[in-house]
């Protein structure tokens, strides 16, 4: 059966999608740039950074290129002055709220679209540790506008295999899509609470080891801040001692079972600090499991 | 899927607060994955049980409530915490939820807060700091500031909830500290009778204030199921025919043809098809559809069953804001006597056709209001909107087809059917036809619920109402989503293209009056702080930008502006544009659209 295929103009050029192809499926295969924070290919759009937000002719509002469906005869913009504008509030949203500084692509973004985060003023003093946790919904302390809320609060500790540090965490939905049903199904965490206070959560915040979470650590996997990452890259960047010019990225054949999961080891110092799995992997769609993930010890004989 | 569950058994109260709402047990034995997803829809009720019955959300019961679900913890922790009428943590089972929006505000309810807090003590406020993994502490607070209520015209109010095994849950105007404590101990406080007003026929009014709102016999006796009498001669297409060439459109905000939007669901293939009244009420200033529901509560019941046959739905959900419970009552009592008459059921007025109706209360959220949010809470999922499209008419509630109107629309369409659309279009102007509900509150003589022909000026809607107390300084139209307009538009007509032409909006009715004693700089910065704590907190430019948004306009209140005053007007300018460009749904759409409009009236110019 032939896949029927629609015409759209993106920026002034034609391009042909075939149906059921996104707004970002044409606006890339037009050859544009179209940033995204919380899209990835394994996993359901979520929607909601609207970073990826295009001029759609006919549309009242921008659309968001990563859940659109594109459909024939569509004229989009992917750099007109309202898009423009709309990225770059987004980013300096972000950067005013959250730590981006492990993003790549908020630090290129920030330039290119000229955000100053800081016309919203200093940043707020971090929250003390679970202080976000209690907020109830429709509720919260007005301030006198002084200072930038944050998100800010202390790194999660609660298990030797991966930290959270939600002072990082934009709230892509990444990590609970990927604990759900888009790969992992366990549904440990979610997202809870309301507004600003919106955040991830095990049930009623307690400990990972106390809830369903299996440590398969493929939220890390997805995690686009560096909010949710290994333990071990969480100490070497405490110490000072996390260099990437010094890493190497070997990829090899996970030796558990026998299902040939590809593992992706990122070695510093001949020590194994990362395990993830190309997200274009056939086998693993980027996904592992805890032993492929977490279970690299006795490679040192231990 | 892996439920793993990790809350404490449940106590015998906590199972019993449960059980009542989802019924008893099954034989023991996992829930299965196909159970779980039909199940999902009780989360709510169950919740709100458990808050009637406990006074909170404890840990034992949210974990009861997942395991009868099959619900993981982490998901049912993450709807519970979604409302702001849901506590998890303990507190005393009599509490008070005091109104301090616009119009309460513009009534004194600083002062009542004040007074609250000198008898009752400090007002609850989320805890600095927990430990982790107990993120709910008990709390001695016996009272919150509360958003708006729906009570405006008898401002300031207050909504009094105590839990027990016979909850008891109160909402009142005139609010003082006497009645508060009152009403705190179970005694019964009595909500002021609403001013019903207006020019021209009445018809949305027609019944409310005059029929017996418990009385099946009384809403009989005074034309009530004459329309869907009507309708079930002249069939569904020709029901359809006439609310399109009424033009009706919707009342909630939005605007939208009811026509259209009947007659898509009632083409869909999709089948089954749904209707839902959308009377999660909760815009500030607001409250015309607690008053309809309140005293003509049966006309409802009526005119969603004419939906349900107009477009081939048999099961209809009624989503009344929480905040409601003289209305939860009415329309209890209601839904009772229509089924127990055959006017609900699988053979409504012996004709043969099958219609049920289902009655669900929200928990705290405005953002359910909106109507995707809605579907989500109904469906036990956290109120966020969701992606448009595919819209409602395609694919609704449960993913199918669904007619989701406001509930002055509904009743409009009981007018429509039963005298025809060109009688309907004999008041009204060309591009609005027939009349419509304003909420009028604040700094008029007697404020209430006017119904009016649309076309009519704002000056002569005002007279109405006795006119205007004090010097004018500004009306609030349409909400907190709306627009402040000056004194110089008392000619403005009152209809969908008067406003529109105007720059302003009719939004859900509201006519919010503010005279010259009224702080224009604090109201904005406390509708700001609404559409914080209101959002669903999905996306980034609503999210962070209602927060920006409330920073700003706090410096500017207190008369610190961060660099010039015009600085921050540019700031605020720019991010109003990404929040009306970039935001997933009308709250983020709208959330700048009074705070820009009051600026051009010149608020933040001069000193504070």
């Amino acid at each position: 059966m032939t896949q029927r295929t629609l015409e759209l103009t993106v920026d002034g050029v034609k391009v042909s999608v075939p149906e059921g192809a996104t707004l970002l499926d044409a606006c890339r295969k037009a050859g544009k740039d179209v940033p995204t924070f919380c899209w990835a290919a394994n996993l359901t759009p979520a929607n909601v950074c609207r970073i990826c937000v295009v001029e759609l002719g006919g549309a009242r509002t921008l659309v968001p290129a990563c859940s659109r469906k594109a459909e024939a005869g569509q004229v989009v913009q992917t750099d007109s002055p309202r898009v423009h504008l709309s990225r770059k509030l987004v980013l300096e949203l972000l950067g005013s709220s959250v730590d981006m500084s492990l993003s790549r692509d908020f630090q290129a973004l920030s330039k290119r679209y000229g955000a100053r985060p800081e016309r919203f003023g200093n940043k707020a003093a971090r929250a003390e540790a679970g202080a976000r946790d209690a907020a109830h919904a429709g509720h919260h302390h007005p301030g006198d506008g002084a200072q930038a809320a944050t998100v800010g609060q202390p790194v999660k500790v609660d298990n030797a295999l991966f930290v959270r540090d939600y002072e990082k965490c934009m709230l892509c939905y990444k990590c609970v899509e990927a604990c759900g049903t888009d790969a992992q199904n366990t549904f440990a965490i979610a997202v809870a609470g309301r507004g600003f206070e919106a955040r991830i959560s095990t049930e009623h915040d307690v400990a990972l080891d106390d809830s369903a979470c299996v440590f398969c650590g493929n939220c890390i996997g997805v995690c686009p801040t560096g909010a949710l990452m290994f333990a071990s890259e969480h100490e070497l960047r405490a110490q000072g001692r996390w260099d990437e010019s010094k890493q190497t990225v070997t990829d090899t054949v996970c030796a558990y079972c026998g299902v040939g999961c590809v593992l992706s080891l990122t070695v510093q110092d001949n020590e194994i600090v990362r395990v993830t799995s190309p997200s274009d992997s056939s086998v693993t769609g980027g996904h592992l499991c805890v032993k492929g993930r977490f279970g690299y010890g006795f490679v040192k004989g231990g | 899927m892996d439920v793993r569950p990790t809350a404490p058994p449940p106590t015998e109260d906590e199972r019993r607060a449960v059980d009542a709402a989802l019924g008893p047990p099954d034989a023991e034995g996992p829930v299965t994955a196909s159970e779980a997803r039909a199940r999902r829809t009780h989360l709510l009720p169950a919740l709100r049980a458990v808050q009637e019955r406990l006074g909170f959300v404890s840990e034992g019961a949210l974990g009861y409530v997942c395991a009868r679900l099959g619900l993981p913890p982490a998901e049912g922790y993450g709807v519970a915490s979604f409302y702001a009428l849901l506590a998890l943590g303990e507190r005393p089972r009599a509490f008070a939820h005091v109104c301090d929006d616009v119009a309460c505000r513009a009534a004194g309810a600083e002062r009542l807060c004040a007074d609250v807090e000198k008898s009752l003590g400090p007002a609850f406020s989320a805890p600095h700091r927990a430990d982790p993994g107990q993120p709910h502490p008990k709390t001695a607070a016996r009272w919150a500031r509360s958003p708006c209520l729906g009570l405006c015209e008898q401002a300031p109010a207050a909504l009094v909830t105590v839990a027990g095994a016979a909850p008891v849950e109160q909402a009142f105007g005139g609010a003082t500290v006497d009645k508060v404590r009152r009403a705190l101990g179970g005694e019964p406080v009595e909500p002021l009778p609403c001013t019903l007003g207006g020019a021209g026929p009445r018809r949305l009014l027609a019944r409310a204030g005059v029929v017996d709102a418990t009385s099946l016999d009384d809403y009989r006796r005074r034309g009530g199921y004459e329309a869907l009498r009507r309708a079930l001669e002249v069939g569904p297409e020709a029901v359809l025919r006439e609310v399109t060439d009424a033009k009706l459109v919707g009342r909630g905000g939005a605007a939208f043809p009811t026509g259209r939007k009947w007659d898509a669901v009632a083409k869909a293939p999709v089948r089954p098809h749904y209707v839902v009244c959308n009377a999660d009420e909760s815009e500030p200033g607001t409250f015309k559809d607690r008053v309809l529901l309140e005293l003509d509560p049966f006309s409802l019941v009526e005119a969603m069953t004419l939906a349900g046959f107009a477009v081939g739905a048999e099961q209809g959900y009624l989503y009344l804001r929480g905040e409601y419970p003289l209305a939860r009552r009415r329309l209890e009592n209601a839904l009772a006597k229509a089924r127990a008459r055959g006017l609900l059921g699988g053979d409504v007025m012996g004709r043969g056709v099958r219609f049920e109706l289902e009655l669900r209360v929200g928990a705290g959220a405005y953002i359910c209001g909106e109507e995707t949010a809605l579907f989500n809470s109904i469906e036990g999922f956290r109120g966020e909107p969701r992606s448009k499209p595919p819209f409602p008419v395609q694919a609704g509630l449960f993913g199918k087809p669904t007619a989701i109107n406001n509930v002055e629309t509904l009743v409009a369409t009981l007018d429509i059917v039963r005298e025809g659309a060109a009688a309907y279009a004999s008041v009204g102007t060309a591009g609005s036809p027939g009349t419509k509900l304003f909420c009028v509150s604040g700094a008029v003589q007697a404020p209430g619920v006017y119904e009016v022909p649309f076309g009519t000026s704002l000056g002569a809607l005002l007279a109405l109402c006795g006119g205007v107390k004090g010097r004018l300084r500004a009306i609030l139209l349409g909400g907190a989503a709306g627009t402040f307009v000056g004194p110089e538009a008392l000619d403005l007509p009152l209809s969908f293209e008067g406003a529109r032409a105007a720059g302003a909006t009719l939004g859900s009715g509201v006519v919010l009056v503010l005279d010259d004693s009224v702080d224009l700089r604090d109201q904005l910065r406390r509708l700001a702080a609404f559409f914080r704590d209101e959002s669903c907190g999905q996306c980034v430019p609503c999210r962070v930008g209602t927060v920006r948004q409330e920073e700003l306009l706090a410096r500017l209140a207190r008369g610190a502006p961060s660099g010039s005053v015009k600085e921050e007007l540019q700031l605020l300018r720019e991010l109003g544009q990404a929040m009306r460009d970039a935001s997933i749904c009308g709250l983020g759409q709208t959330a700048s659209s009074a705070v820009e409009s009051a600026v051009k009236l010149g608020v933040f110019e001069g000193k504070p």
